[in-house]
């Protein structure tokens, strides 16, 4: 039981680590794709810790079942979600940085 | 496990916090999708934690429901900015 608990708590910790280093990327890369791929970390990696750490506490029950239900919706959703926001932002205009730069050396020479 | 399942709780609210920011304070309307969508996972985590914190894990329903509308309002949302967003 004490294991699991710090299995668990190990869990929790690394997921919190990982959202908390892509809500800084959001406010630190340069331009918005290099954004999306630090909120992407978030979507993912930090949300499987935190409910796999969460499922090491629920005892193989209904919970266990609603946990790995969230996860596959998380896990079906946010590529999509991710995909349409891309896709939508290349419509709209939106540029790299190396494209933005190349569109500016054109421009001095 | 409190003490874990408090400390988490806290820092996924710092988390969502910092998400609400950026999506108040985004240069264009693309980074305040982006912060709305990562508040919106944000919350299903904090819901599920937040659960196991007051002993009550039938917060998960909520979270699922959660989940679901969150997906649907980003497409919806998308989808009218798609051929229309101003970038300013």
């Amino acid at each position: 039981m004490l294991i699991l608990d710090i299995i668990s708590s190990i869990l929790l910790i690394a997921g919190v680590f990982f959202g908390f280093s892509g809500a800084l990327g959001l406010f630190k890369f340069p331009d918005f794709f290099t954004r999306m791929h630090a909120a992407s970390v978030t979507d993912s990696i930090a949300t499987i810790l935190i409910l796999f750490g969460l499922i090491l506490q629920t005892s193989f029950d209904i919970n266990t079942a609603k946990l790995l239900f969230i996860l596959a919706f998380l896990m079906i959703t946010s590529p999509t979600a991710s995909h349409a926001l891309a896709k939508s932002a290349r419509h709209g205009g939106l540029l790299t940085l190396p494209e933005v730069q190349a569109k500016q050396q054109e421009r001095t020479h | 496990m409190t003490e874990v399942y408090t400390a988490v709780t806290i820092a996924i609210l710092v988390v969502m916090a910092m998400a609400l920011a950026r999506a108040i304070s985004a240069p264009t309307v693309y980074d305040r999708i982006l912060g709305v969508n990562m508040f919106g996972t944000k919350t299903v985590l904090f819901i599920a934690v937040g659960g196991y914190l007051m002993g009550r894990p039938d917060f998960l329903d909520i979270a699922i429901v959660y989940a679901l509308i969150n997906f649907i309002g980003m497409v919806a949302v998308l989808r009218f900015f798609e051929y229309t967003a101003p970038i300013d």
